[in-house]
């Protein structure tokens, strides 16, 4: 039944510059079924972006840098594609949703064009002209937009319409992966709550599978199968929506992630118990475990690299309190 | 949008206007008298007076505008004190000269600077970005005269192909082009450049590449556009400082042009010859903005938007 769409094997990539070499992302490996959705919080700064513009393979020339690791992608190695066969995938087979859709769109473009833009590129089945419209109208209906806007350019939109505009560019051929990256951090609450509706029905529709980039963990609540909780380019804790949201073992900084979101039921009358510190300097990373200068649980033997405690089959912790059990 | 053009043509009568009235104010209060440097020294006193009063300029000085202004709006800009010729005459001699120079200096230069400024920003630090760069630098500090003379030496010196001064046949006209074509082509190539880099860094291009545009797609299609905008600004600007400006290009290549024409009635105080240059510079430099402005627009739907927005 649960058939591997995405499987990321310890991927480290780094920034290098001639000043400075950032250590984004440390050797993290996750796998996404079919039509699942999985979430990854972080923290600013924690890699997520970095992780996903690595699978699309669009990390900044010359800068960017994978290091090592393996993507497969439908059994196919990612990283050992051609420039010209990861054209191919990326719009069609793995579509991406940016955070800030004011700046997503070009301005000088039509939001019609830039539709059908992504249908030309990945036309297979060689439609007309007409039927290439039929298709933008479509998709611009799928998302909420009216057809006959479809003339109009980016800037006679809001900014919940044109990340509507975004998702329909991502959906327009139907991809079997949508990487989300913080697709409502830019839009105030009401229009988030429309866009992450959106974004579900159309993703159980399409039965696309998700990666959700975010670091609001109401929306991976919403949204998620899974979620993954990234820290310094590491993925420090990854479980089910239930291994995460409930029971009671879970890696400090996942606890001081919940920890910092207010609680609204009368009960609980605890301030906010905020993470103390800042995110070690990611050109400078600690040795062992990246999150012990801020632990509250640190001793000396988190100096040491640590490796994942499974917790059961789905749940696993990257931090020394769990031991190895099983 | 024909609502704003027509705004914009309204509007050149105060800028006339206000051209006008500083350039005779300048002329009026600079020493000397149109008698005097006619004559010259051998002129008596009494000689002088006549003369002055012949071409009315013994009245006072606002009496002498509106009379030129009077004759300006039924076309008549007056006679040349030096040459005795019809100024408008000498205007519409000149002005193609002018036009036609400014013009293929200016298409040269975006030959020469656009194609090669974005080049050099998506070859960023490799030899095609150093190579376009240093000569871009090179030719902007190199004066204009020097970029003329060392093309002079080697068209018309050492190839003997081009003519060296004039512009009795059509290949007179492309020893300026190319000088003006290269000096300001450097400066469109580093414009275009810094463009490039600032456009190419943008969330629609990465968009656009997520897409799964190939690499000149996104070049062409999404970042150009974006990229000319700054260009186009810096482009009409050039074009209408050529228009007047090219003064060293003209004196070098021996060329009837607006510019000297103008600074030779500065030199004599042929105050009918600098009014008439002046005021149809003016008439060239706000034509000139206004099809950059449309060409803006054309570019840019937002810009279009705002003209369409205001009206009237």
């Amino acid at each position: 039944m649960k058939e591997t769409l995405l499987e990321v094997t310890d991927l480290v990539v780094k920034y290098k510059t001639d000043l400075e070499t950032v250590s984004a992302v440390n050797g993290i490996s996750f796998n996404l079924n079919k039509g699942e959705t999985l979430g990854i919080v972080g923290e600013t700064g924690a890699g997520k972006t970095t992780t996903a513009l690595t699978i699309l393979k669009l990390l900044p020339e010359r800068v960017g840098i994978i290091e090592n690791g393996r993507i497969l992608f439908e059994g196919k190695d990612l990283l050992s594609l051609s420039e010209r066969d990861m054209m191919k995938m990326r719009g069609d087979k793995i579509s991406m949703i940016f955070q800030d859709p004011m700046s997503s769109l070009n301005p000088v473009h039509t939001i019609g064009a830039q539709i059908a833009e992504a249908l030309k590129l990945h036309n297979e089945k060689n439609r007309t002209k007409e039927q290439l419209e039929t298709r933008v109208d479509e998709v611009l209906e799928m998302v909420g937009i009216p057809p006959s806007r479809k003339g109009d350019y980016p800037h006679q939109f809001s900014g919940g319409m044109k990340q509507r505009v975004v998702i329909a560019i991502a959906l327009a051929c139907e991809p079997d992966l949508l990487i989300a990256d913080e697709p409502t951090t830019a839009l105030d609450v009401t229009i988030q709550a429309q866009v992450l509706m959106l974004m579900r029905e159309l993703r159980d529709r399409l039965q696309t599978a998700m990666i959700l980039i975010t670091h609001d963990l109401g929306v991976v609540a919403q949204m998620c199968d899974r979620v993954a909780v990234m820290y310094a380019g590491e993925l420090v804790e990854t479980g089910t929506l239930k291994d995460i949201f409930t029971g009671e073992r879970h890696h400090p900084y996942t606890k001081g992630l919940f920890g910092s979101i207010p609680k609204l039921n009368g009960e609980s009358k605890s301030p906010l118990s905020p993470i103390e510190g800042l995110m070690p300097d990611p050109t400078d990373l600690p040795a062992g475990c990246s999150f012990y200068p801020r632990c509250p649980h640190a001793s000396e033997q988190c100096l040491l690299k640590q490796s994942d405690a499974i917790l059961s089959s789905t749940h696993t912790v990257r931090c020394r309190l769990f031991g190895k059990e099983a | 949008m024909y609502k704003y053009i027509l705004k914009r043509l309204a509007w050149m009568i105060p800028i006339i206007l206000g051209v006008s009235v500083i350039i005779f104010l300048i002329l009026s209060l600079t020493p000397g008298d149109p008698g005097t440097f006619i004559l010259g020294a051998g002129g008596t006193q009494a000689d002088v007076d006549e003369l002055n009063h012949k071409l009315g300029y013994d009245l006072p000085a606002w009496q002498r505008y509106f009379k030129y202004m009077f004759g300006v709006v039924r076309l008549d800009f007056g006679t040349s004190y030096m040459t005795k010729l019809p100024v408008l005459d000498e205007i519409v001699a000149k002005v193609p000269v002018s036009v036609s120079v400014a013009f293929l200096g200016i298409l040269t230069s975006l030959l020469i600077g656009i194609p090669l400024g974005v080049l050099s920003a998506v070859k960023q630090y490799s030899l095609l970005d150093a190579i376009p760069t240093f000569l871009a630098i090179f030719l902007a500090a190199a004066p204009s005269f020097w970029v003329g003379l060392m093309l002079m030496v080697l068209f018309s010196v050492k190839l003997g192909w081009l003519p060296s001064q004039g512009i009795t046949s059509i290949k007179g006209y492309i020893m300026p082009m190319l000088s003006l074509g290269l000096i300001y082509g450097a400066q469109t190539l580093r414009f275009t450049r810094s463009s490039m880099l600032e456009t190419i860094r943008q969330d629609y291009v990465r968009t656009a590449k997520a897409k799964g545009a190939s690499k000149q797609a996104v070049i062409w299609k999404h970042a150009m556009q974006n990229a000319l905008l700054p260009v186009i600004t810096v482009t009409g600007n050039n074009f209408g400082a050529l228009l007047g400006g090219a003064i060293v290009t003209e004196t070098l290549y021996g060329l009837p042009g607006l510019g000297t024409y103008i600074v030779a009635g500065i030199k004599s105080k042929d105050i009918p010859v600098v009014m008439g240059g002046t005021i149809s510079l003016a008439i060239l430099f706000s034509i000139v903005m206004l099809l950059m402005d449309l060409l803006y627009a054309y570019v840019d739907p937002r810009i279009k938007a705002k003209y369409a927005g205001s009206k009237g």
